[in-house]
Protein backbone atom coordinates (compact mmCIF):
# COMPACT_ATOMS: atom_id res chain seq x y z
CA UNK A 1 0.00 0.00 0.00
CA UNK A 2 1.44 3.42 -1.01
CA UNK A 3 1.77 6.81 1.02
CA UNK A 4 -1.32 8.21 -0.66
CA UNK A 5 -3.67 5.51 0.18
CA UNK A 6 -2.23 4.84 3.61
CA UNK A 7 -3.34 8.87 4.64
CA UNK A 8 -7.34 7.47 4.84
CA UNK A 9 -6.72 3.72 5.93
CA UNK A 10 -8.39 3.32 8.84
CA UNK A 11 -7.04 -0.28 9.83
CA UNK A 12 -3.17 -0.01 9.14
CA UNK A 13 -0.05 0.14 11.54
CA UNK A 14 0.29 3.61 10.45
CA UNK A 15 -3.37 4.51 11.24
CA UNK A 16 -2.92 3.33 14.63
CA UNK A 17 -0.24 5.21 15.58
CA UNK A 18 -2.04 8.07 14.25
CA UNK A 19 -4.67 7.72 16.53
CA UNK A 20 -2.18 6.94 19.37
CA UNK A 21 -0.21 10.48 18.50
CA UNK A 22 -3.73 11.46 18.68
CA UNK A 23 -4.47 10.73 21.92
CA UNK A 24 -1.16 11.66 23.38
CA UNK A 25 -1.69 15.21 21.47
CA UNK A 26 1.96 14.68 19.82
CA UNK A 27 2.37 16.03 16.34
CA UNK A 28 5.79 16.67 15.49
CA UNK A 29 6.20 14.04 13.29
CA UNK A 30 10.29 13.75 12.77
CA UNK A 31 11.38 12.09 9.27
CA UNK A 32 13.74 9.91 9.30
CA UNK A 33 16.04 12.31 7.50
CA UNK A 34 16.03 14.18 10.46
CA UNK A 35 18.57 11.54 12.12
CA UNK A 36 20.65 12.31 9.06
CA UNK A 37 19.69 8.26 7.28
CA UNK A 38 17.02 6.29 6.11
CA UNK A 39 18.16 3.28 7.93
CA UNK A 40 20.13 2.72 4.83
CA UNK A 41 17.14 2.23 2.82
CA UNK A 42 17.88 5.56 0.80
CA UNK A 43 14.59 6.41 -0.29
CA UNK A 44 13.17 3.17 -0.63
CA UNK A 45 12.06 3.02 3.11
CA UNK A 46 8.85 4.82 2.44
CA UNK A 47 6.59 3.30 -0.04
CA UNK A 48 7.50 4.35 -3.46
CA UNK A 49 10.86 6.27 -4.53
CA UNK A 50 11.04 9.79 -5.36
CA UNK A 51 13.96 11.34 -7.02
CA UNK A 52 15.38 14.87 -6.93
CA UNK A 53 15.43 16.33 -10.94
CA UNK A 54 17.95 18.67 -12.33
CA UNK A 55 16.08 22.54 -12.32
CA UNK A 56 16.46 23.06 -16.24
CA UNK A 57 14.16 23.35 -18.78
CA UNK A 58 14.56 19.11 -19.95
CA UNK A 59 15.82 17.37 -17.33
CA UNK A 60 16.27 14.04 -19.73
CA UNK A 61 17.69 16.22 -22.39
CA UNK A 62 20.33 17.22 -19.48
CA UNK A 63 21.11 13.98 -18.56
CA UNK A 64 21.21 12.25 -21.48
CA UNK A 65 23.62 15.43 -22.81
CA UNK A 66 26.33 14.74 -20.17
CA UNK A 67 25.88 10.99 -19.39
CA UNK A 68 25.23 9.21 -23.05
CA UNK A 69 28.79 7.93 -24.45
CA UNK A 70 26.59 6.19 -27.21
CA UNK A 71 25.77 9.75 -28.66
CA UNK A 72 29.01 11.75 -27.68
CA UNK A 73 31.95 9.76 -26.96
CA UNK A 74 33.76 11.97 -25.60
CA UNK A 75 31.36 12.74 -23.06
CA UNK A 76 31.86 13.94 -19.42
CA UNK A 77 30.44 10.85 -17.69
CA UNK A 78 30.30 7.91 -18.83
CA UNK A 79 27.84 5.43 -17.13
CA UNK A 80 29.69 1.92 -16.66
CA UNK A 81 28.00 -0.70 -18.57
CA UNK A 82 27.62 -4.43 -17.94
CA UNK A 83 27.79 -6.65 -21.25
CA UNK A 84 27.01 -10.25 -21.95
CA UNK A 85 24.22 -12.54 -20.08
CA UNK A 86 21.72 -15.11 -20.87
CA UNK A 87 19.46 -17.39 -19.31
CA UNK A 88 17.27 -20.27 -20.92
CA UNK A 89 14.65 -22.66 -19.59
CA UNK A 90 15.09 -26.49 -20.44
CA UNK A 91 13.58 -29.79 -18.37
CA UNK A 92 15.73 -29.33 -15.30
CA UNK A 93 14.64 -25.70 -14.86
CA UNK A 94 16.53 -22.46 -15.57
CA UNK A 95 20.38 -21.74 -16.27
CA UNK A 96 21.90 -17.62 -15.71
CA UNK A 97 25.11 -17.43 -17.02
CA UNK A 98 26.92 -13.75 -17.37
CA UNK A 99 30.22 -12.56 -17.38
CA UNK A 100 31.88 -10.05 -14.85
CA UNK A 101 33.24 -7.06 -17.13
CA UNK A 102 32.04 -3.65 -16.67
CA UNK A 103 33.68 -1.18 -19.54
CA UNK A 104 33.57 2.53 -19.34
CA UNK A 105 34.47 3.54 -23.12
CA UNK A 106 37.27 1.44 -23.85
CA UNK A 107 38.87 1.15 -20.29
CA UNK A 108 38.22 -1.71 -18.45
CA UNK A 109 36.66 -0.52 -15.23
CA UNK A 110 35.79 -3.93 -13.43
CA UNK A 111 36.38 -7.34 -13.58
CA UNK A 112 34.51 -8.68 -11.15
CA UNK A 113 31.05 -7.16 -11.43
CA UNK A 114 28.35 -9.35 -9.97
CA UNK A 115 25.50 -9.15 -12.89
CA UNK A 116 23.10 -11.50 -11.34
CA UNK A 117 21.24 -9.68 -8.85
CA UNK A 118 20.13 -12.62 -6.45
CA UNK A 119 16.14 -11.09 -5.74
CA UNK A 120 14.92 -13.69 -3.21
CA UNK A 121 15.59 -17.50 -3.36
CA UNK A 122 13.79 -18.06 -6.37
CA UNK A 123 13.96 -15.36 -8.50
CA UNK A 124 17.15 -14.04 -10.19
CA UNK A 125 17.67 -11.15 -12.21
CA UNK A 126 20.33 -10.05 -14.64
CA UNK A 127 22.28 -7.21 -15.57
CA UNK A 128 23.50 -5.41 -18.77
CA UNK A 129 23.16 -1.49 -19.51
CA UNK A 130 23.24 0.55 -16.59
CA UNK A 131 24.68 -1.33 -13.53
CA UNK A 132 23.68 1.23 -10.83
CA UNK A 133 19.52 1.53 -12.42
CA UNK A 134 19.43 -2.39 -12.60
CA UNK A 135 21.06 -3.13 -9.18
CA UNK A 136 18.43 -0.60 -7.53
CA UNK A 137 15.08 -1.35 -9.43
CA UNK A 138 16.02 -4.74 -8.52
CA UNK A 139 16.76 -4.54 -4.96
CA UNK A 140 13.93 -2.44 -4.77
CA UNK A 141 11.54 -5.35 -6.48
CA UNK A 142 13.40 -7.98 -3.63
CA UNK A 143 11.16 -5.31 -1.27
CA UNK A 144 8.17 -5.67 -3.06
CA UNK A 145 8.56 -9.29 -3.62
CA UNK A 146 8.81 -9.93 -0.13
CA UNK A 147 6.26 -7.48 0.81
CA UNK A 148 3.76 -9.78 -1.70
CA UNK A 149 4.54 -12.31 0.12
CA UNK A 150 3.70 -11.01 3.33
CA UNK A 151 0.64 -9.57 2.20
CA UNK A 152 -0.69 -12.80 0.63
CA UNK A 153 0.97 -15.99 2.37
CA UNK A 154 2.01 -16.73 -1.00
CA UNK A 155 5.30 -16.11 -3.22
CA UNK A 156 4.94 -13.57 -6.26
CA UNK A 157 4.91 -15.61 -9.29
CA UNK A 158 8.13 -14.74 -11.71
CA UNK A 159 5.03 -13.02 -14.28
CA UNK A 160 4.36 -10.47 -11.42
CA UNK A 161 7.50 -10.19 -10.27
CA UNK A 162 8.62 -9.11 -13.71
CA UNK A 163 5.36 -7.19 -14.82
CA UNK A 164 5.67 -4.72 -11.35
CA UNK A 165 9.53 -4.30 -12.26
CA UNK A 166 8.14 -3.40 -15.78
CA UNK A 167 5.89 -0.97 -14.30
CA UNK A 168 7.89 0.52 -12.26
CA UNK A 169 10.37 1.30 -15.26
CA UNK A 170 7.77 2.11 -17.79
CA UNK A 171 7.04 5.29 -15.46
CA UNK A 172 10.47 6.36 -16.03
CA UNK A 173 10.00 5.97 -20.11
CA UNK A 174 12.07 8.68 -22.15
CA UNK A 175 13.63 9.98 -18.89
CA UNK A 176 16.92 8.44 -19.58
CA UNK A 177 16.93 5.17 -17.31
CA UNK A 178 19.65 3.10 -18.60
CA UNK A 179 18.19 -0.79 -18.69
CA UNK A 180 17.61 0.10 -22.06
CA UNK A 181 19.54 -3.28 -22.98
CA UNK A 182 17.26 -5.15 -20.84
CA UNK A 183 16.71 -7.65 -17.83
CA UNK A 184 15.81 -10.99 -17.57
CA UNK A 185 13.65 -12.16 -14.22
CA UNK A 186 13.82 -15.75 -13.81
CA UNK A 187 12.68 -18.25 -11.29
CA UNK A 188 10.91 -20.90 -10.42
CA UNK A 189 6.82 -20.85 -9.67
CA UNK A 190 3.58 -22.80 -9.05
CA UNK A 191 3.75 -22.84 -13.32
CA UNK A 192 7.67 -24.33 -13.20
CA UNK A 193 10.53 -22.61 -14.74
CA UNK A 194 10.15 -18.94 -16.27
CA UNK A 195 12.32 -16.05 -17.85
CA UNK A 196 10.81 -12.72 -18.76
CA UNK A 197 12.76 -10.22 -20.43
CA UNK A 198 12.21 -6.73 -19.46
CA UNK A 199 13.58 -3.68 -20.71
CA UNK A 200 13.12 0.42 -20.03
CA UNK A 201 11.27 1.07 -23.13
CA UNK A 202 8.70 -0.76 -21.57
CA UNK A 203 9.08 -4.25 -23.28
CA UNK A 204 8.11 -7.26 -21.70
CA UNK A 205 8.55 -10.87 -23.10
CA UNK A 206 8.32 -14.05 -21.91
CA UNK A 207 10.15 -16.74 -23.85
CA UNK A 208 12.15 -20.52 -23.38
CA UNK A 209 15.77 -18.62 -23.99
CA UNK A 210 17.28 -15.38 -24.11
CA UNK A 211 21.07 -12.99 -24.45
CA UNK A 212 21.34 -9.35 -23.70
CA UNK A 213 23.87 -7.49 -24.38
CA UNK A 214 26.85 -6.47 -27.08
CA UNK A 215 27.82 -10.15 -26.78
CA UNK A 216 24.50 -11.50 -27.01
CA UNK A 217 24.94 -12.31 -30.61
CA UNK A 218 28.26 -14.98 -29.92
CA UNK A 219 26.32 -16.65 -27.15
CA UNK A 220 23.41 -16.97 -29.15
CA UNK A 221 25.43 -18.59 -31.73
CA UNK A 222 26.38 -21.26 -29.53
CA UNK A 223 23.31 -21.24 -27.50
CA UNK A 224 21.04 -21.84 -31.24
CA UNK A 225 23.42 -24.92 -31.68
CA UNK A 226 23.44 -26.86 -28.12
CA UNK A 227 19.74 -26.19 -27.17
CA UNK A 228 17.68 -28.91 -26.50
CA UNK A 229 14.46 -29.01 -24.44
CA UNK A 230 15.89 -32.78 -22.56
CA UNK A 231 19.06 -31.32 -21.45
CA UNK A 232 20.68 -32.91 -18.36
CA UNK A 233 21.44 -30.44 -15.50
CA UNK A 234 25.47 -30.66 -16.17
CA UNK A 235 24.69 -30.46 -20.21
CA UNK A 236 22.72 -27.35 -19.56
CA UNK A 237 25.55 -25.84 -17.34
CA UNK A 238 27.83 -26.71 -19.73
CA UNK A 239 26.19 -25.15 -22.56
CA UNK A 240 25.43 -21.79 -20.57
CA UNK A 241 29.26 -21.57 -19.41
CA UNK A 242 30.47 -22.28 -23.16
CA UNK A 243 28.03 -19.53 -24.81
CA UNK A 244 29.11 -16.98 -21.97
CA UNK A 245 32.54 -17.80 -22.34
CA UNK A 246 32.44 -17.19 -26.99
CA UNK A 247 31.22 -13.63 -25.96
CA UNK A 248 33.82 -12.98 -23.57
CA UNK A 249 36.23 -14.14 -26.26
CA UNK A 250 34.88 -12.47 -29.00
CA UNK A 251 33.28 -9.60 -27.69
CA UNK A 252 35.57 -6.96 -26.46
CA UNK A 253 33.20 -5.35 -24.10
CA UNK A 254 32.48 -9.16 -22.55
CA UNK A 255 34.89 -11.18 -20.26
CA UNK A 256 36.97 -11.60 -17.48
CA UNK A 257 34.60 -14.48 -15.47
CA UNK A 258 31.43 -16.18 -16.08
CA UNK A 259 29.25 -16.26 -13.03
CA UNK A 260 26.78 -19.60 -13.45
CA UNK A 261 23.70 -20.13 -11.87
CA UNK A 262 21.24 -22.87 -11.95
CA UNK A 263 17.26 -22.41 -10.28
CA UNK A 264 15.45 -25.65 -9.77
CA UNK A 265 11.90 -26.12 -7.90
CA UNK A 266 13.74 -25.53 -4.57
CA UNK A 267 15.42 -21.46 -5.96
CA UNK A 268 18.30 -20.89 -7.15
CA UNK A 269 21.64 -22.59 -6.75
CA UNK A 270 25.11 -20.52 -7.42
CA UNK A 271 27.28 -23.08 -9.53
CA UNK A 272 30.09 -21.48 -10.15
CA UNK A 273 32.83 -18.64 -11.18
CA UNK A 274 35.25 -19.55 -13.59
CA UNK A 275 37.88 -17.26 -15.59
CA UNK A 276 37.39 -16.78 -19.45
CA UNK A 277 41.13 -16.97 -19.72
CA UNK A 278 41.13 -19.83 -17.94
CA UNK A 279 38.11 -21.66 -19.72
CA UNK A 280 40.19 -20.94 -23.35
CA UNK A 281 43.43 -22.72 -22.51
CA UNK A 282 42.24 -25.88 -19.99
CA UNK A 283 38.40 -25.63 -20.04
CA UNK A 284 35.90 -26.36 -16.71
CA UNK A 285 38.40 -28.33 -14.32
CA UNK A 286 41.23 -28.92 -17.35
CA UNK A 287 38.84 -31.15 -18.91
CA UNK A 288 40.59 -29.64 -22.35
CA UNK A 289 40.14 -25.81 -23.76
CA UNK A 290 36.88 -24.14 -24.97
CA UNK A 291 39.79 -22.08 -27.29
CA UNK A 292 40.04 -22.81 -31.63
CA UNK A 293 43.52 -22.86 -31.54
CA UNK A 294 43.82 -24.86 -28.22
CA UNK A 295 41.61 -27.67 -30.25
CA UNK A 296 42.99 -27.90 -33.01
CA UNK A 297 46.81 -27.22 -32.33
CA UNK A 298 49.03 -29.90 -34.26
CA UNK A 299 46.06 -31.10 -35.91
CA UNK A 300 46.64 -29.62 -39.40
CA UNK A 301 49.04 -28.33 -41.25
CA UNK A 302 48.03 -24.81 -40.79
CA UNK A 303 48.36 -25.36 -36.84
CA UNK A 304 51.65 -27.09 -36.11
CA UNK A 305 52.54 -27.65 -32.70
CA UNK A 306 54.66 -24.86 -31.33
CA UNK A 307 58.53 -25.01 -31.88
CA UNK A 308 59.37 -22.82 -29.00
CA UNK A 309 57.23 -23.63 -25.66
CA UNK A 310 55.28 -20.78 -25.09
CA UNK A 311 56.52 -18.47 -22.09
CA UNK A 312 54.84 -17.80 -19.36
CA UNK A 313 55.60 -14.48 -17.92
CA UNK B 1 34.29 5.83 -33.17
CA UNK B 2 38.30 7.24 -34.19
CA UNK B 3 39.80 5.88 -36.58
CA UNK B 4 42.80 5.31 -34.15
CA UNK B 5 40.63 2.72 -32.53
CA UNK B 6 39.08 0.81 -35.23
CA UNK B 7 41.70 -2.17 -34.91
CA UNK B 8 42.97 -1.28 -31.67
CA UNK B 9 46.50 -2.73 -30.50
CA UNK B 10 49.23 -1.42 -28.28
CA UNK B 11 53.49 -1.12 -28.77
CA UNK B 12 56.08 -0.85 -25.86
CA UNK B 13 59.59 -0.53 -25.82
CA UNK B 14 62.00 -0.33 -22.78
CA UNK B 15 65.54 0.68 -22.58
CA UNK B 16 67.62 -1.81 -20.18
CA UNK B 17 71.58 -2.63 -19.82
CA UNK B 18 73.36 -2.34 -22.95
CA UNK B 19 69.85 -4.20 -24.58
CA UNK B 20 66.59 -2.91 -25.95
CA UNK B 21 62.56 -5.21 -25.90
CA UNK B 22 60.03 -3.36 -27.86
CA UNK B 23 56.73 -5.58 -27.47
CA UNK B 24 53.16 -5.34 -28.22
CA UNK B 25 49.15 -7.41 -28.37
CA UNK B 26 48.57 -9.49 -31.00
CA UNK B 27 45.38 -8.09 -31.39
CA UNK B 28 43.74 -7.30 -34.77
CA UNK B 29 39.64 -6.28 -34.31
CA UNK B 30 36.92 -4.67 -36.18
CA UNK B 31 35.90 -2.25 -33.10
CA UNK B 32 34.24 -4.55 -30.38
CA UNK B 33 34.91 -7.76 -32.39
CA UNK B 34 37.77 -9.57 -32.07
CA UNK B 35 39.27 -10.56 -35.72
CA UNK B 36 42.36 -12.36 -34.91
CA UNK B 37 44.86 -12.92 -32.44
CA UNK B 38 47.79 -13.70 -34.62
CA UNK B 39 48.45 -10.04 -36.22
CA UNK B 40 51.75 -8.48 -35.72
CA UNK B 41 52.55 -5.25 -35.37
CA UNK B 42 56.51 -5.21 -34.74
CA UNK B 43 58.41 -5.67 -37.97
CA UNK B 44 62.78 -6.06 -37.95
CA UNK B 45 63.80 -3.71 -40.17
CA UNK B 46 67.71 -4.96 -39.90
CA UNK B 47 69.09 -6.77 -37.52
CA UNK B 48 69.15 -4.39 -34.99
CA UNK B 49 66.41 -2.07 -35.49
CA UNK B 50 63.00 -3.14 -34.61
CA UNK B 51 59.48 -1.13 -35.40
CA UNK B 52 56.07 -1.53 -33.81
CA UNK B 53 53.37 0.26 -35.66
CA UNK B 54 50.06 0.05 -33.57
CA UNK B 55 47.12 1.81 -34.95
CA UNK B 56 45.19 1.45 -38.62
CA UNK B 57 45.79 -2.23 -39.69
CA UNK B 58 45.64 -1.21 -43.44
CA UNK B 59 48.21 1.35 -42.84
CA UNK B 60 50.28 -0.87 -40.90
CA UNK B 61 51.03 -2.96 -43.92
CA UNK B 62 51.12 0.08 -46.35
CA UNK B 63 53.73 1.91 -44.07
CA UNK B 64 55.62 -1.29 -43.46
CA UNK B 65 56.13 -2.08 -47.22
CA UNK B 66 57.00 1.80 -47.36
CA UNK B 67 59.45 1.65 -44.70
CA UNK B 68 60.96 -1.59 -46.35
CA UNK B 69 61.39 0.05 -49.51
CA UNK B 70 62.86 3.49 -48.50
CA UNK B 71 65.15 1.60 -46.20
CA UNK B 72 66.66 -0.98 -49.27
CA UNK B 73 66.74 2.46 -51.20
CA UNK B 74 68.85 4.03 -48.24
CA UNK B 75 71.18 0.85 -48.38
CA UNK B 76 71.91 0.42 -51.67
CA UNK B 77 73.22 4.17 -52.04
CA UNK B 78 75.00 4.44 -48.68
CA UNK B 79 76.47 0.44 -48.70
CA UNK B 80 75.91 0.19 -44.94
CA UNK B 81 73.10 -0.76 -42.57
CA UNK B 82 70.99 2.24 -41.05
CA UNK B 83 71.17 3.34 -37.65
CA UNK B 84 68.48 3.27 -35.45
CA UNK B 85 68.27 7.33 -35.00
CA UNK B 86 68.68 7.66 -38.56
CA UNK B 87 65.76 5.34 -39.02
CA UNK B 88 63.57 7.30 -36.70
CA UNK B 89 63.96 10.16 -38.69
CA UNK B 90 63.11 8.46 -41.75
CA UNK B 91 60.27 7.14 -40.00
CA UNK B 92 59.63 10.88 -38.93
CA UNK B 93 59.93 12.69 -42.76
CA UNK B 94 58.19 9.88 -43.90
CA UNK B 95 54.63 10.47 -41.59
CA UNK B 96 55.29 14.34 -42.57
CA UNK B 97 55.01 13.83 -46.12
CA UNK B 98 51.37 13.27 -45.38
CA UNK B 99 50.57 16.28 -42.83
CA UNK B 100 47.23 17.05 -44.42
CA UNK B 101 46.01 13.20 -45.27
CA UNK B 102 48.09 10.95 -42.42
CA UNK B 103 48.44 6.99 -42.15
CA UNK B 104 46.92 6.47 -38.95
CA UNK B 105 49.75 4.69 -37.09
CA UNK B 106 51.85 5.78 -34.05
CA UNK B 107 55.58 4.42 -34.88
CA UNK B 108 57.61 3.05 -31.77
CA UNK B 109 61.14 2.27 -32.70
CA UNK B 110 63.70 0.58 -30.69
CA UNK B 111 67.40 -0.78 -31.64
CA UNK B 112 71.00 -0.60 -30.50
CA UNK B 113 72.97 2.40 -31.81
CA UNK B 114 76.59 2.71 -33.09
CA UNK B 115 79.00 4.74 -30.91
CA UNK B 116 81.79 6.09 -32.29
CA UNK B 117 83.62 4.21 -30.06
CA UNK B 118 82.02 0.98 -31.78
CA UNK B 119 80.24 -0.09 -29.00
CA UNK B 120 76.43 -0.75 -28.89
CA UNK B 121 74.04 1.69 -27.25
CA UNK B 122 70.46 1.36 -26.90
CA UNK B 123 68.24 3.54 -28.58
CA UNK B 124 64.33 3.47 -28.58
CA UNK B 125 61.79 6.38 -30.06
CA UNK B 126 58.21 7.30 -31.12
CA UNK B 127 56.41 9.59 -32.99
CA UNK B 128 52.92 10.68 -32.99
CA UNK B 129 50.86 9.96 -36.61
CA UNK B 130 52.43 13.34 -38.47
CA UNK B 131 56.05 12.16 -37.29
CA UNK B 132 56.98 14.44 -34.21
CA UNK B 133 59.81 12.18 -32.48
CA UNK B 134 59.60 11.66 -29.09
CA UNK B 135 63.27 10.43 -27.83
CA UNK B 136 62.59 8.75 -24.44
CA UNK B 137 65.75 7.65 -21.68
CA UNK B 138 63.29 4.92 -20.01
CA UNK B 139 60.78 3.76 -22.16
CA UNK B 140 57.81 4.94 -24.97
CA UNK B 141 54.48 3.77 -25.58
CA UNK B 142 51.46 3.58 -28.52
CA UNK B 143 48.13 2.27 -28.65
CA UNK B 144 44.63 2.48 -27.48
CA UNK B 145 46.44 1.31 -23.96
CA UNK B 146 48.84 3.80 -24.06
CA UNK B 147 47.77 5.45 -21.13
CA UNK B 148 47.20 2.15 -18.68
CA UNK B 149 50.98 1.36 -20.40
CA UNK B 150 52.49 4.59 -18.93
CA UNK B 151 50.85 3.15 -15.21
CA UNK B 152 52.28 0.10 -14.99
CA UNK B 153 55.46 1.33 -16.75
CA UNK B 154 56.23 4.27 -14.76
CA UNK B 155 55.45 1.96 -11.81
CA UNK B 156 57.74 -1.07 -12.96
CA UNK B 157 60.97 -0.12 -15.27
CA UNK B 158 64.18 1.09 -13.66
CA UNK B 159 67.19 1.46 -15.06
CA UNK B 160 69.96 -0.66 -15.70
CA UNK B 161 68.42 -4.08 -15.78
CA UNK B 162 69.81 -7.08 -17.53
CA UNK B 163 68.19 -9.19 -20.47
CA UNK B 164 65.76 -11.38 -18.56
CA UNK B 165 64.96 -9.36 -15.97
CA UNK B 166 64.15 -6.48 -19.02
CA UNK B 167 62.06 -9.35 -20.12
CA UNK B 168 59.93 -9.94 -17.29
CA UNK B 169 59.54 -6.21 -16.77
CA UNK B 170 58.23 -5.43 -20.28
CA UNK B 171 56.01 -8.46 -19.93
CA UNK B 172 54.26 -8.02 -17.50
CA UNK B 173 53.71 -4.37 -18.41
CA UNK B 174 52.16 -5.19 -21.23
CA UNK B 175 50.67 -8.07 -20.09
CA UNK B 176 49.05 -5.93 -17.08
CA UNK B 177 47.73 -2.96 -18.98
CA UNK B 178 45.81 -4.57 -22.00
CA UNK B 179 43.96 -6.31 -19.72
CA UNK B 180 42.79 -3.05 -18.54
CA UNK B 181 41.95 -2.44 -22.26
CA UNK B 182 39.41 -3.30 -24.09
CA UNK B 183 40.80 -3.11 -27.90
CA UNK B 184 43.97 -4.39 -26.93
CA UNK B 185 45.39 -8.31 -25.70
CA UNK B 186 44.62 -11.35 -26.85
CA UNK B 187 48.43 -12.88 -27.15
CA UNK B 188 51.49 -10.65 -27.33
CA UNK B 189 55.17 -10.73 -28.14
CA UNK B 190 58.01 -9.71 -26.71
CA UNK B 191 61.84 -8.87 -28.48
CA UNK B 192 64.78 -8.13 -26.61
CA UNK B 193 67.75 -7.10 -28.53
CA UNK B 194 71.09 -7.44 -26.81
CA UNK B 195 74.66 -6.84 -28.40
CA UNK B 196 74.81 -10.74 -29.42
CA UNK B 197 71.71 -12.13 -30.12
CA UNK B 198 67.87 -10.99 -30.78
CA UNK B 199 65.52 -12.63 -28.48
CA UNK B 200 61.84 -13.28 -29.17
CA UNK B 201 59.10 -14.72 -26.90
CA UNK B 202 55.58 -14.89 -27.62
CA UNK B 203 53.14 -15.11 -24.48
CA UNK B 204 50.63 -16.28 -23.05
CA UNK B 205 47.85 -13.80 -22.67
CA UNK B 206 44.11 -13.48 -21.46
CA UNK B 207 41.87 -14.13 -24.30
CA UNK B 208 39.13 -11.82 -23.88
Amino acid sequence: MHAFAERFSTNSASAELRRAKDILGEDNDVSDVMWGSNAGFGSLARGIPRFVVPAVQDPSAFLRMHTDDHADPSCRIKIKHGTTTLAFRFKGGVIVAVDSRATAGSYVASGTVKKVIEINPYLLGTMAGGAADCQYWETYLGIQCRLHELRNRERISVAAASKFLSNLVSNYKGMGLSMVKGTMICGWDKTGPAIFYVDSDGTRLKGDLFSVGSGSTFAYGVLDQGYRWDLTDEEAQELGRRSIYAAGHRDAFSGNTINLYHVKEDGWRFIGNYDVSEMHYNGPGGTGGYGYDVRVEGRTSANPPEEVPATEA
Amino acid sequence: MSIMQMNGGSVIAMVGKDCVAIASDLRLGNQSLGISSKFEKIFPMTDRVYVGLPGLATDVTTLHQQFRYRLNMYTIKEEREIEPETFAHLVSSTLYEKRFGPYFIEPVIAGLQKTPSGDLKPYIAATDLIGCLNFAKDFVVAGTASDKLFGVAEGLWEPDLEPEDLFETIAQTLLNAVDRDAYSGWGAVVYVLTKDKVIKRELKGRMD
